[in-house]
């Protein structure tokens, strides 16, 4: 780091100055390891206690048993194979309903920009201005008996997929980015008769890569931590995503099981974390302010 | 906006006062007609989105409103006038819930304001390891909130919990984390924090890292001590941010509802971790009371709404 911060670089260069900035250093790193990766090692390790020793008095710090089998017992007893899969269903259905629709709108709202575009837009992020949970009760209402087509949505993928296209924040971070795209480039497209689609296809996605990498992986992550909405309209065990089905099952199955399904439920976003982190922390900090 | 295009022709009637196309500048053909195609051409990409909105956030925004003053029974249903709100009014948990959501916010503030922002200056301190440090804080945001709050329900465990192990290790009393009416807010508070302390900490970090050096320099030969410096330079400098998230916050945490349900049922020991949403939760889903729900969601819809206007009002400030 180049640029100065609270504390000068020359105080720091001082001998004292260098003794109390590691002392600080190793405690800080020491500190925020125990209070962040602790719970996490907790939750590994107790996942491969046996049933007595996970609810012993005192814990024990180092499992005395080992027993992997909670693992594959957590993955038969609670069926989280169904459960991931019904997860991925729903997170991918509702990236994918996201990228069309929403990349749609908002190029439609930034370089088609028809009538009523304007007001489109702003009633799109009046909703960001609703408290969601206040929403959740005529929402549900909404999906028991759709409007127009009255269908009932209940325990159906479309009640995960189409709320989650009204991502106002999602359209408003696509639109000020596709804001950016010259205009230039794109009038030169259509002097070359490229249509609507076309300029949209070859010239502003492939741009457009890093802020539709946020906008995906925070669809994903999004439907993947969500637990309100998932309980009230996917009631049937069969169609229940992780969160909802390991809450449901979590009083009827041993301490130690319920460990190990929490410990495999948190994988798959750990990883997922792992690989993208630098897109992760980039997008929050680009659009994380903004509403 | 940029400038028109030059390949643009005089445009028809219907013509927006910002300049557009994409569409073919060089087709033939009426303004009008032309205008008329370009808007339907995009409006066809707009109109998947906009249906979504209509039905699922429009539609429902709009009923919010109406259910408030309805009620439905047996099918029928009647306007009722303000019946709800005075249910709602005379329910002995409404004070309750009010009192434990205050407390939450209150209390969230306190750590999930402060601890982060502290959390962000000492990391930007750091010349070692912030990417590291900024990966262990935020991990938690990623982890699914049932693995993270049924982890708090183990660490919590007053017998074979490891918080209390701790205690007993430090020699301090133990305690009923969970299932003391005085304690079980606190110990929701700090199983949330932990688990969303992140995002805010890493939008700290960013606008703590634009803070320019000259600035402490200047207050440095000023004499201004540490403890000045961070009061006359670093808060002033990420004031803005700050009042943003500050607003966030109270936003996001006068409707908490996953903690305390998955940690404690819900209402806790004596109620006592009972807040506003999940009231309307109970109305909603336990009583079928949709027209009490309705209510209370329209009182804490009006209370937010101050907030909500403030940040949108702060965040054109930032665009400026």
């Amino acid at each position: 780091m180049s640029t100065r911060t609270l504390i000068s670089p020359a105080r720091l260069a001082r001998p004292r100055g260098k003794v109390l900035y590691w002392t600080v250093f190793a405690l800080v790193v020491g500190g925020f390891s125990l209070v962040f990766l602790g719970p996490l090692y907790w939750l590994v390790s107790s996942g491969f206690k046996d049933a007595q020793e996970v609810i012993r008095t005192p814990p024990t710090l180092l499992p005395g048993t080992f027993a992997p089998d909670n693992y594959s017992r957590a993955w038969e007893v609670m069926d989280l194979s169904s459960l991931l899969l019904n997860t991925l269903y729903y997170a991918f259905g509702a990236l994918a309903f996201q990228l069309v629709l929403d990349v749609a709108a908002a190029y439609s709202l930034s370089k088609l920009r028809p009538v009523l575009g304007k007001a489109i837009l702003g009633m799109m992020l009046a909703t960001l201005m609703i408290p969601a949970t206040v929403l959740v009760v005529p929402q549900y209402l909404t999906v028991l008996d759709v409007p127009v087509v009255e269908r009932n949505l209940l325990n159906t993928p479309w009640a995960i997929w189409l709320p989650s296209v009204t991502n106002a924040f999602n359209i408003f971070l696509l639109k000020r980015f596709f804001d950016s795209v010259p205009r230039e480039l794109l009038d030169a497209a259509s002097m070359d008769g490229a249509g609507p689609m076309r300029i949209l296809w070859s010239i502003v996605l492939p741009i457009s890569r890093p802020v539709l990498g946020v906008v995906s992986i925070f669809a994903v992550v999004g439907v993947w931590k969500d637990f309100l909405w998932p309980m009230l309209t996917l009631p049937d065990p069969t169609k229940q995503t992780l969160n909802v089905g390991i809450y449901s099952l979590s009083n009827g199955v041993p301490v130690n099981v319920l460990i190990a399904a929490l410990t495999i439920a948190s994988l798959p976003t750990l990883i997922v974390f792992l690989v993208f982190q630098r897109n992760i922390m980039s997008g929050l900090t680009a659009g994380g302010l903004k509403g | 906006m940029s400038a028109p295009s030059l390949t643009q022709p005089t445009a028809g009637p219907a013509r927006p006062a910002s300049p557009p196309p994409v569409a073919g500048p060089g087709t033939a053909g009426g303004g009008f007609a032309r205008t008329l195609r370009r808007n339907l051409t995009a409006h066809a990409f707009l109109i998947g989105a906009v249906l979504c909105f209509a039905v699922f956030s429009w539609y429902p925004m709009v009923r919010e409103f109406l259910l408030a003053f309805q009620k439905t029974e047996s099918g029928h249903t009647t306007w009722v006038g303000l019946d709800n709100l005075a249910t709602v009014f005379n329910d002995p948990a409404f004070g309750q819930a009010w009192r434990n959501t205050l407390l939450f916010t209150v209390l969230a503030l306190v750590f999930g304001f402060a601890v982060p922002f502290v959390v962000a200056i000492v990391i930007n301190e750091l010349h070692h390891g912030q990417g590291y440090l900024r990966l262990l804080v935020y991990l938690p945001v990623m982890l699914p909130p049932v693995a993270s709050v049924l982890l708090f329900k183990y660490l919590y465990d007053p017998g074979y919990g490891l918080l209390n192990e701790l205690l007993r290790f430090l020699h301090l009393p133990e305690q009923q984390w969970l299932q003391d009416p005085g304690l079980s807010m606190l110990s929701v508070v700090i199983a949330s924090t932990w688990m969303n302390m992140g995002g805010a900490a890493l939008i700290y970090l960013a606008a703590l890292q634009s803070i320019p050096g000259e600035l402490y320099e200047a207050a440095e030969l000023d004499g201004a001590g540490l403890l000045r410096r961070i009061w006359h330079v670093t808060i002033p400098q990420t004031r803005l941010v700050l009042s943003l998230m500050l607003l966030m916050q109270v936003i996001a945490t006068m409707q908490v509802f996953v903690e305390p349900f998955l940690l404690t049922g819900g209402a806790g020991p004596e109620g006592s971790t009972t807040t506003v949403v999940y009231l309307i939760y109970q109305y909603a889903f336990n009583f079928n009371n949709y027209g009490a729900a309705a209510a209370l969601g329209l009182l804490l819809l009006v209370l937010l709404a101050g907030f909500s206007a403030a940040y949108v009002k702060l965040s054109r400030a930032e665009d400026a």
